[in-house]
């Protein structure tokens, strides 16, 4: 839309070739100076910039919908209305269904909590055909950090849908419409994205996992601003990604240990200079998760993945159509398992605070 | 120069300047034959030149002139700004304390900015406030609809549906705080009807925002019974990779500009949502609105959403008629409410 050309936009003949002949050639060049610039640029009047930026305005401006009519299209065309079903319970009840297509859905923990354990039955559930509650479709597995097993896949699998995976060929067949890909730098992961953007059309790839995004990014720059402007572009890129192909993208993110004891507020806040003894024996790994506010920001939805005092929880910190809810779970042979479907409700600082107390049972767990 | 002020292109001033037009005075004193002739345009040119410099002169006369200052060109009274802002409409946000705090609500007829940390709401006020502007005249709303910009994709249908059908079920509540005769409002809406009256773009990068914003006036001019843009978020494609920051100030005011200009025309509210981004001040890292020290004069209002404790507040950050002060305000299944603490007082609402 942006780089749309200016004299296919059926202005008026003198108009248009003025903004040739200036060498302003797209609507992002003409839309990228205020009207007083382009007044003194194309040497023209107010009046007929005015008339000539309403024009194309108007052709680049996005379509208009109802959101009864958005509604209506996503329960008409798509799978569950839009969500890929976990098959947790309790998580699918809070997300109205599953991970929501077309945003991106991060899950951030420390390492060892099973991140890579949920992508893998996500991706495995993808695969399925849609009458076991699957999308029916391929999944692109982008793994950097060579996490990826096979083995494990095709044991969650037989464990989870029996039915499917020991008949002759299923398994074959469901494992191999998952594709893994394995950038080694920031440079080929972008290179892949490119490559996904078109298969994304051509075949029928129904879901995106990068697992991790943090491992990527933080590797490549050492400096904060070039890293936040390389992150920014690759943000906007999957996120666009995610909407115009309609379907989930899921990331994975790291954790870093937070500077300073004391949350950042803003400068009309009163800071409180008496920490309670009772938070102090809190602090012994107070963590956050890697990547930024920027990130944190431009993530549609955020589970965090926790342990406290020996048990894990999945916690639903940022997400547009639930309530911050965790829920305890465990890994076992089938994936990842919910303990309480009904979940506890957060609150304040809990919601975005990640623990990883209890580190021994973490190592000792199966997995 | 007072020629410099005329709205005409850049050659054309020269030329007026070069054949000795220095002033406006003697621009409209010279005939429209003469002017052409004199600086080599047409005859119509001339005398659209004229027509500016005749407007331009007319408004340097009457700030001379004291008598007739009710003329000045577009010009008001605060005499008459006064009577305007008592009935100036306000839409609820479904939480007292927060409508307390706002002087009743979020204003038309001006730009609000709403800021805060990923997860504490602002999507939910936003949609909160589109559903909100459609309570009908008769239970104290605006009985308008809603242009909904959507920047980042956190606009979810279901949770649009789920705040309608609450909005909608509370609706009775908003009657009697309105002092009227519950038994003649059996206005009965429908939560697909409250989906409808949203009008939703998606916008995909800062052009497609800057373009939907040049666009809005001819739109409302086709939809007159919009009475709220929400633009959420406004800062995710300014904040992405931007190199020129300063052509990026540019482009914002221009934008910011133009917005106040449609909630003024149209007699609507424009709420801005913004993010947060961390700055180093006086020795430590804090936390502030994004988009920078030249954005945050552009709104009329601004107010910061933060956590306090655990309960999620939202304060008064800059504006020329509120009062500084901060309320407390929760998000839950059926939308923004009052938060738990305050529940134990009378229920107003």
């Amino acid at each position: 839309m942006a780089n749309k050309l200016i004299k296919q936009m059926g202005l008026p003949n003198s108009i248009a070739n003025i903004f040739t002949a200036r060498n302003i050639i797209t609507a992002k060049d003409a839309l990228s100076l205020t009207e007083f610039e382009l007044m003194e640029q194309l040497d023209v009047g107010m009046a007929e910039v005015k008339s000539a930026m309403a024009h194309i305005s108007e052709v680049v401006c996005p379509p208009c919908q109802t959101a009864l009519l958005l509604m209506e299209q996503r329960v008409r065309d798509e799978r569950s209305a839009g969500h890929l079903p976990t098959r947790l319970r309790g998580l699918d009840e809070a997300l109205c269904g599953g991970i929501p297509f077309g945003v991106v859905t991060e899950l951030v923990g420390p390492a060892g909590i099973g991140k890579t354990q949920f992508c893998l039955k996500l991706s495995l559930l993808a695969s399925l055909p849609e009458n076991c509650g699957g999308l029916d479709g391929r999944v692109i597995y982008i793994d950097v950090e060579s996490k990826f097993s096979s083995t494990r896949l095709i044991q969650i699998g037989i464990e989870n849908f029996p039915e499917i995976f020991l008949k002759k060929g299923m398994a074959q067949e469901m494992a191999g419409r998952i594709v893994i890909l394995r950038p080694t730098s920031l440079s080929e992961f972008t290179e892949s994205l490119h490559h996904v953007q078109v298969s994304l059309l051509q075949k029928q790839v129904k879901l995106l996992i990068i697992d991790s995004m943090a491992a990527l990014v933080l590797g490549e720059h050492d400096c904060g601003a070039s890293r936040q402007q390389a992150l920014g572009w690759h943000v906007s890129f999957i996120k666009s990604l995610a909407e115009f192909s309609r379907i989930p993208i899921v990331v994975t993110n790291q954790v870093r240990s937070q500077i300073g004891d004391e949350p950042l507020t803003f400068s009309f806040q009163v800071r409180s200079h008496s920490i309670k003894k009772e938070d102090r024996a809190a602090y012994d790994s107070h963590l956050v998760a890697a990547l930024g506010i920027n990130w944190a920001h431009a993530v549609t939805i955020r589970l965090v993945l926790e342990a406290r005092s020996g048990q894990r929880f999945i916690k639903l910190a940022k997400s547009p159509i639930s309530p911050p809810l965790a829920f305890p779970f465990n890994i076992t042979s089938s994936g990842l398992v919910l303990l309480d479907d009904d979940g506890i409700e957060m609150k304040g600082s809990e919601i975005n605070t990640i623990h990883c107390q209890g580190q021994k049972a973490l190592f000792n767990s199966e997995w | 120069m007072e020629v410099g002020m005329l709205p005409i292109s850049a050659s054309k001033r020269g030329k007026l300047l070069a054949a000795g037009y220095t002033s406006l005075h003697s621009i409209s004193r010279a005939s429209a034959s003469q002017l052409a002739t004199d600086i080599e345009v047409s005859e119509d040119e001339a005398c659209e030149i004229r027509k500016y410099a005749s407007q331009t002169s007319a408004l340097d006369r009457s700030i001379g002139n004291s008598s007739n200052t009710s003329n000045l060109y577009g010009g008001q009274t605060a005499w008459t700004m006064l009577n305007e802002e008592k009935f100036s409409t306000r839409i609820t946000t479904s939480c007292v304390d927060l409508d307390n705090i706002l002087g009743g609500g979020i204003t038309c007829k001006e730009v609000t900015e709403l800021g805060g940390v990923p997860g504490i709401g602002k999507t939910q006020i936003g949609i909160q406030l589109a559903v909100n502007v459609q309570i009908p005249l008769e239970y104290g709303g605006l009985g308008g609809k809603a242009i909904y910009i959507d920047t980042e994709g956190s606009f979810m249908v279901e949770r649009v549906l789920q705040i309608a059908e609450a909005c909608i079920e509370d609706m009775p509540e908003y009657s009697h705080h309105f002092h009227n005769n519950v038994q003649d409002c059996e206005v009965k809406m429908h939560p697909n009807s409250i989906l409808e009256n949203i009008f939703y773009f998606r916008v995909c990068s800062y052009t497609e925002q800057i373009a939907l914003v040049n666009y809005l006036d001819k739109f409302i001019e086709e939809h007159k019974d919009v009475k709220i843009i929400i633009i959420d978020s406004v800062t995710f494609h300014f904040r992405q990779d931007f190199d020129d920051m300063a052509l990026r100030t540019r482009l914002l005011n221009e934008m910011a500009l133009k917005l106040m200009k449609l909630a003024r025309k149209f007699c609507l509210a424009v709420v801005l949502l913004n993010q947060v981004t961390t700055k180093y001040i006086e020795g430590s890292y804090q936390l502030t609105l994004a988009l920078g020290d030249s954005w945050s004069h552009s709104c009329t209002n601004r107010i910061i959403l933060f956590w306090n404790g655990d309960e999620r507040h939202a304060y008064i950050d800059k504006s020329p008629s509120l009062k500084s002060a901060s309320a407390a305000y929760s998000v839950t299944t059926r939308g923004i409410r009052n938060s738990n603490s305050s529940c134990k007082r009378i229920k107003m609402v």
